[in-house]
């Protein structure tokens, strides 16, 4: 009973089994990510970024058709650009990163409409260019699984200078060590990982599991490396239950996948270890004398 | 005074010329004048046009690569009906919505159905649950979709002795129209059906060369119920999957196992809109996704099945080859 509920899903099918190494290489990669994101109030920038990329995934597809390559490449260097704008904008001016943010991927996308009614095409690129786990091939799970591998080993090498930077960035510069630059690499981080996961598995699923794991586990844990894992094992158990119940209850299964973690995430607000509603409103047993 | 006199004489000269031509033009086939006649359908007036030749001009309403169930025609549809001669409409609850049509342009003339005559079958998938599905909700799916699941297949075009009796039909109602064209009519359709005899013959042999057990194809239309009993293939609906946009695992799954259980070589899933999906269940049940199969309409000119003879040696070229495996 057990195993039919829980494994022979997987046993008998090649796509449940992709599916299911996908997300867990996707959980991952965006886990740590997705902590950093929400510790620096960039929280929206995953959802703005499916909506950056359109320009050049609009551009590569007029340079070259139908390729998915140019215009992944296409879709990431806008992206890219997008969010390095942002950024400079919040560092040289008074505007806040999101604000700026909020201002270049609106742009972005203005430009991407613009150029792919220009272009005359009825082709709808999103549809081209943005994946469904269900049908990961060898290609899409190469490209996730090396993208968290390269994630996880820059970050383990960034780790202090970009924590110091998202905490108290005047000490950085004041002791030398150049903020700038592991800005500069988290942001490409996180566009590669982003438009990755758009090719890979679908915007809802890059964005939802970089997002929602990380919100749920600021319930769970204190530190940022805690943080990283109860957001990956959090994303990866989303991803688990999720297959599962679009196999038995036929429901769509990149929404079922981000419900789960949605799931996940409302419990943590109920009922989490630190600063959760219970733990706030019902306070357990302290200073026993 | 003089120059109004003359602008009004040459105003009424014109007046009167104009009223003296017009019942001209609206004659049958005078020398060269084709007659306007309308076929609801590309594939129909496909077959009008090889059986009148020169002497019709004939506009299809549903064009090539359209859908006669959800047609929604339009005012150019009524005024073409109007100007019309002969209106051929296939028949068996194919175009539900030609008689509102024929009210709006108060079209008078005659409306020659294709399938009089023809001994019709009955929808077959209907218990499938991929595709229509019955139950609670079959009055709900009934009014949604535009043929009528109680009555009849109107598809007997798919079948190529019904493409014969369609000729007689159309000759009849083209004599009737214009009886000065009667020998050049009915040697058109004896040529044409000549056609039909030899292409049935064909379809007959290169399906018969498929052993029986692998002629089942899984196809989202549910248009070939009398290709099936003439040419004696099994058509089944994909299981699990609709035409929504975001599969679910167990729909792909369901359809996996159905490919593999019924070992079924010839998958022709054109409702799935992810062609990514469609290559990920080709890899997992090691069967190549066939190509595009012309069932209600035929494709734009130039394309694989421009005419309906086209159409039959495409479906079955690929019918054939997906069938084979190769």
């Amino acid at each position: 009973m057990i195993y039919d509920a829980l494994i022979a899903p997987f046993a008998e099918f090649a796509f449940m089994r992709r599916a299911l190494v996908a997300s867990l290489a996707l959980a991952m990669g965006c886990g740590p990510i997705g902590i950093l994101l929400v510790l620096r109030r960039m929280s929206l920038v995953g959802d703005a970024m499916a909506h950056a990329v359109l320009p050049g995934a609009a551009l590569g597809f007029v340079l070259a058709g139908l390729s998915l390559f140019w215009m992944s490449l296409g879709g990431f260097l806008a992206g890219l650009l997008v969010a390095l704008l942002a950024g400079l904008v919040a560092r040289v001016t008074q505007l806040r990163e999101d604000a700026s943010f909020a201002a270049f991927y609106l742009i972005s996308l203005a430009t991407g409409v613009v150029l792919v009614s220009t272009h005359g095409s009825n082709v709808d690129l999103m549809h081209v260019l943005f994946g469904t786990i269900l049908a990961v091939d060898d290609h899409a799970l190469l490209l996730v699984a090396s993208i968290s591998s390269v994630t996880l080993l820059l970050l383990a090498t960034i780790y202090r200078p970009l924590l110091i930077e998202c905490f108290d960035p005047g000490f950085l510069s004041a002791t030398g060590a150049g903020g700038g630059v592991y800005h500069l690499v988290f942001m490409v981080l996180v566009v590669i990982n982003l438009v990755a996961g758009f090719q890979a598995l679908g915007t809802l699923m890059a964005v939802g599991m970089m997002m929602l794991p990380a919100a749920a586990a600021r319930f769970w844990a204190h530190e940022v490396w805690p943080l990283c894992m109860v957001a990956i094992a959090i994303g990866f158990a989303s991803g688990l239950i999720g297959l599962l119940t679009s196999y038995h209850f036929n429901v769509p299964s990149g929404p079922a996948i981000i419900l789960t973690a949605g799931a996940i995430y409302l419990v943590s607000v109920l009922a989490g270890r630190f600063d959760s509603i219970a733990a706030r409103y019902l306070p357990r047993a302290h200073l026993r004398a | 005074m003089v120059m109004l006199s003359r602008r009004f004489f040459g105003f009424t000269a014109l007046g009167v010329v104009s009223l003296i031509a017009m019942p001209v033009s609206a004659q049958s086939s005078t020398a060269g004048t084709p007659v306007k006649v309308v076929a609801s359908f590309s594939i129909l007036a496909d077959m009008v046009r090889n059986v009148g030749g020169d002497r019709v001009a004939v506009s299809a309403l549903v064009g090539p690569d359209g859908d006669a169930h959800v047609f929604q025609p339009t005012p150019a549809d009524v005024k073409t009906l109007a100007d019309a001669k002969v209106v051929f409409v296939n028949g068996l609850g194919f175009e539900g919505w030609i008689e509102r049509l024929v009210g709006s342009a108060a079209y008078k003339g005659p409306v020659v159905v294709a399938t009089s005559g023809i001994q019709a079958q009955e929808m077959a998938h209907e218990d499938e649950k991929g595709g229509h599905a019955h139950g609670k909700d079959a009055k709900k799916e009934a009014k949604r979709d535009d043929h009528d699941h109680d009555a009849f297949d109107p598809h007997a075009w798919q079948d190529l002795r019904n493409g014969q009796v369609y000729v007689d039909n159309i000759l009849s109602g083209l004599i009737k129209a214009d009886p000065a064209g009667e020998a050049t009519y009915k040697a058109n359709a004896a040529a044409y059906k000549t056609k039909l005899q030899a292409l049935d013959a064909w379809v007959k042999a290169e399906l018969g060369g498929v052993p029986k057990a692998r002629r089942k194809v899984i196809t989202s239309h549910d248009a070939f119920g009398y290709f099936a009993s003439a040419y004696g293939v099994t058509f089944l609906a994909p299981v699990g999957l609709s035409t929504d946009a975001e599969p679910s695992a167990k729909g792909v799954a369901s359809l996996i196992r159905q490919v593999k259980k019924e070992k079924v070589t010839a998958l022709f899933v054109e409702n799935i809109t992810n062609p990514k999906l469609i290559e990920q269940i080709g890899r997992e049940t090691r069967v190549k996704p066939g190509g595009r199969l012309f069932s209600d309409a035929l494709s734009k000119a130039g394309g694989p099945a421009a005419s309906y003879l086209d159409m039959f040696r495409h479906n079955v070229a690929q019918l054939k080859a997906a069938m084979s495996g190769s």
